[in-house]
């Protein structure tokens, strides 16, 4: 009964660590699919991160800071646009332009209105997110399986490990059953296919950036008000670059690129549960070796073991219409 | 009867300090099928972007069916009733044929009753026409001929009346070439008018009933095609008389220079591309190569040439084994054992386009004397060098200083030409010679090439303008999916047997 429940701790715990990279991962997709590279996954994450702590801890309300970190991460996405879609600049530069600036202003602004060493001041429970129980999450729990599904895993996590879920099967239908979906894919494929049917390609990218914007605001949101209760520097620690990692392996596709999320989170949680755990015959691993795991598991992956990743044919190309 | 359907007044065009259009005027009647001929260069594709709305005119007037319009981006020309077929198809690889015809007129949000009505009006299409196309299949699965089918049927589903094809028939088989006119044809019975972009006097004279000739973004001329013949559209495309066939005498055959045996090659993607070839070259031979674009030719003279591995098999250079598996020569080693390369694609591996034209003409002889010293350059001796042999092959502008990619493409193509025959090579590798070259340069790299045949080099030829093979070639041989499918000597073939042979149909 304990190794169950053992079990249901660790998806429950992998759901909830995947939550960022699956927003991160489905916003990657949109920019990927329309051929804009983003690698400032991580940077805008960062700042919606910062955006949303300090938004709410002034404001009092969790959604009015999400919403300002949807805008900041837009108005970012747009700046990404700007410089490699606008002016045809070298995408891959651009990211990692803000990525730095990101890390350099959140840092820098933390310090210079609060004073805490880069932590935003602390908020209250009434101010962040709560975990959500689902309704009779409590009087199920005795009943064997679904007790422990229904209630040990599925009940008792934050909106946004919801939204991230749901979110999946909504970006799959917009990507592969709308109009918008087949000129998105069509415009990371073959840009000057969309502008001979007499279609915007610039302006279609400038959309795919903008919903790219909005998913990511979603995981620097659930950091820094979900997760924690305030924003710490750096606190984004990769996650970004790991969803984008993830969003490869599933080759640019939602459901594959779920199941990579999962699987990184899956590791996650994995190396924080064995942490001091005495393992028979081989004793207690370094924490060091643990924690390693996730990396490892990305080397080994992109190393070609799951196949050839084929990306969209346009992506990095900056359309240039006339020579 | 005859009414104007498409009328273009004063249409001027630049792309920064180079005028592409000048003043154009032109007018074509409905139903007709209209021929605009020019050299590479000449402003035909451009003239025809404005048209479909790709590029804006600086200034001038479009008026279709007697109204003036304003064309800001192909959707306006779209709605107008103009429809084009570009050279380098616009289709979505990854996309099936359904989606690719649909995209931009999708009619609903979320695909549903319109994508059921969008599929049935299409197989209307298909059958009126009889383009023979599934659906559903991948565009990456079909080939060049059903592609191209594809592009057609996505102008009539959006409602072309005007229908533009820029150099349809580049990349097509004689019978593909065939079944296309055969489709225009049928087109002009409906009612369609057909705008025929090409640079091939015989596609004018078989299909068109009227033609324009454009020169250096000029428009030089409105003629009837009965009033006309061959000889006469090629002088006023190129200015001067010229020599539309190829002067040569019989070939003096020599010994065996290069021999090539079982030789299998395979591509970037592990793909095998060239499939057990054997192949001999005599001295004072021209042995050429035919096929459709990507059946191994491009391997095969990679291979050749010392810039891809070879896979099995083994190449012989005057009975000694210069290549196989384990003991491979590098270009450079080639290149001294007598053996000169003229690439496929010259703007790729065959110039650095940055460069001077005069560090291109001795690049791969850049550290021998005179042109160095002590691994130092002597710029005296290079330029001198650039000069005399810029004037021998007719290289223009005659300026060793200026960067090479502000040269024509048939200019570019004089200047490797210059720099592989110059140390008379015994075995020539030439690929596409004159590809994207013009009318007056074509018929100077012909006799340049003729010309080093009758000094006794033996020349593997591999181009797909199958006149070019026909027409230089004293041996034809035919590749197909990699294998070499028929030889023929080149004396009572025709193209249409070759054609055959071409689309991998074998057996007699």
């Amino acid at each position: 009964m304990e190794f169950l429940s053992d079990i249901a701790s660790l998806i429950n715990s992998t759901l909830r660590i995947s939550t960022p990279l699956v927003f991160a991962a489905m916003a990657g997709i949109f920019a990927e699919r329309s051929g804009v590279i983003d690698f400032s996954l991580e940077g805008k994450m960062l700042m919606a991160a910062f955006v949303a702590a300090v938004g709410t801890y002034y404001l009092g309300n969790p959604w009015i800071g999400l919403l300002l970190a949807i805008l900041a991460c837009v108005s970012l996405s747009m700046l990404h646009g700007f410089a490699s879609v606008t002016h045809k600049g070298d995408q891959v530069v651009s990211c990692v332009a803000i990525n730095i600036l990101i890390i350099g202003l959140t840092t820098a602004l933390a310090a210079a209105w609060f004073g805490q060493g880069g932590l935003t001041p602390t908020l209250t429970e009434e101010q962040r997110f709560l975990e959500i129980t689902l309704p009779f999450a409590d009087s199920l729990r005795d009943v064997p399986v679904i007790g422990i599904i229904y209630s040990d895993i599925l009940s008792g996590h934050f909106v946004f490990v919801y939204l991230a879920y749901i979110s999946v099967p909504i970006v799959f239908w917009i990507v592969f059953k709308t109009s918008f979906g087949l000129r998105l894919r069509a415009v990371g494929e073959n840009p000057s296919a969309v502008d001979t049917a007499g279609i915007n390609v610039f302006a279609m990218r400038y959309k795919a950036l903008a919903i790219n914007g909005v998913l990511i605001a979603f995981a620097g949101a659930h950091l820094s008000t979900a997760m924690n209760a305030n924003f710490f520097r750096e606190m984004s620690a990769g996650r970004g670059y790991l969803a984008l990692a993830a969003m490869i392996f599933g080759k640019w596709h939602p459901k594959t690129a779920l199941i990579a999320c999962l699987l990184f989170g899956f590791t996650d949680a994995l190396q924080i549960r064995l942490q001091g755990v005495e393992l028979p015959a081989i004793g207690e691993i370094p924490v060091q070796l643990i924690q390693a795991i996730p990396y490892v598991l990305t080397v080994i992956l992109l190393a070609g073991f799951v196949g050839k990743a084929i990306a969209p044919n346009a992506i990095g190309q900056p359309y240039i219409k006339e020579r | 009867m005859v009414s104007p359907i498409l009328e273009l007044i004063n249409i001027n065009k630049s792309f920064g300090h180079v005028q592409a259009n000048k003043n154009i005027n032109l007018t074509i009647n409905k139903g007709t099928i209209h021929g605009i001929i020019g050299e590479n260069g000449a402003g035909k594709s451009t003239l025809m972007s404005i048209v479909f709305g790709l590029y804006q005119a600086n200034s001038g007037t479009i008026k279709v069916n007697g109204n003036e319009i304003n064309l800001k981006s192909p959707k306006d020309s779209i709605i107008n009733g103009i429809g084009m077929v570009h050279q380098h198809f616009m289709l979505v690889e990854n996309f099936t044929v359904l989606e690719n015809v649909i995209l931009g007129f999708e009619g609903e949000t979320v695909f549903g009753e319109k994508l059921k009505k969008a599929k049935q009006d299409l197989q209307k299409l298909c059958e009126i026409y009889n383009f023979n196309i599934d659906l559903d299949a991948t565009i990456s699965d079909l080939s060049v001929g059903f592609r191209q089918r594809v592009e057609i049927l996505k102008s009539l589903y959006r409602g072309a009346e005007i229908l533009i094809l820029d150099e349809p028939t580049g990349v097509l088989t004689p019978q593909e070439v065939d079944e296309l006119f055969t489709i225009l044809r049928s087109l002009r019975e409906e009612g369609k008018t057909i705008v025929l972009i090409t640079h091939k006097l015989i596609e004018i004279m078989d299909l068109t009933s009227e033609v324009s000739v454009m020169r250096q973004g000029e428009m030089v001329g409105h003629t009837k095609t009965q009033d006309t013949d061959k000889e006469k559209l090629a002088e006023m495309m190129v200015g001067r008389n010229v020599l539309l066939r190829v002067d040569k005498s019989e070939s003096k055959k020599g010994e065996i220079v290069f021999k090539v045996s079982n030789l299998t090659v395979k591509d970037d993607l592990d793909v095998m591309r060239v499939k057990n070839v054997n192949l001999e070259i005599h001295s004072g031979e021209i042995l050429g190569i035919a096929g459709v674009t990507g059946n191994g030719q491009t391997e095969l003279l990679e291979a050749l040439s010392g810039i891809r591995n070879v896979e099995g098999g083994s190449v012989e250079l005057f009975g000694e084994k210069i290549s196989d598996k384990d003991n491979f020569l590098n270009p450079r080693m080639l290149k001294e054992k007598g053996l000169a390369h003229v690439p496929e694609d010259r703007q790729r591996m065959g110039l650095v386009t940055d460069f001077k034209a005069s560090e291109n003409l001795i690049f791969g002889y850049h550290d021998q004397e005179p042109f160095s010293k002590s691994s130092i350059l002597n710029h005296k001796k290079i330029s001198e060098y650039s000069n005399k042999i810029m004037k021998e092959y007719d290289v223009r502008p005659n300026s060793p200083d200026l960067v090479t990619s502000n040269f024509s493409g048939g200019n570019q193509q004089k200047i490797i030409l210059s720099r592989e025959l110059n140390e008379n090579p015994k075995v020539l590798l030439v690929g596409q010679p004159t590809r994207g070259v013009d009318i007056g340069a074509i018929e100077f790299i012909h006799q340049r090439l003729i010309h080093m045949r009758d000094r006794g080099a033996a020349i593997l030829l591999a181009s797909v303008e199958l006149d070019e093979v026909l027409s230089l070639s004293d041996r034809i041989i035919v590749m197909f999916d990699g294998k070499i499918v028929g030889e023929k000597n080149n004396k009572n073939i025709t193209d249409r047997e070759l054609g055959l042979l071409m689309a991998g149909v074998t057996g007699e």
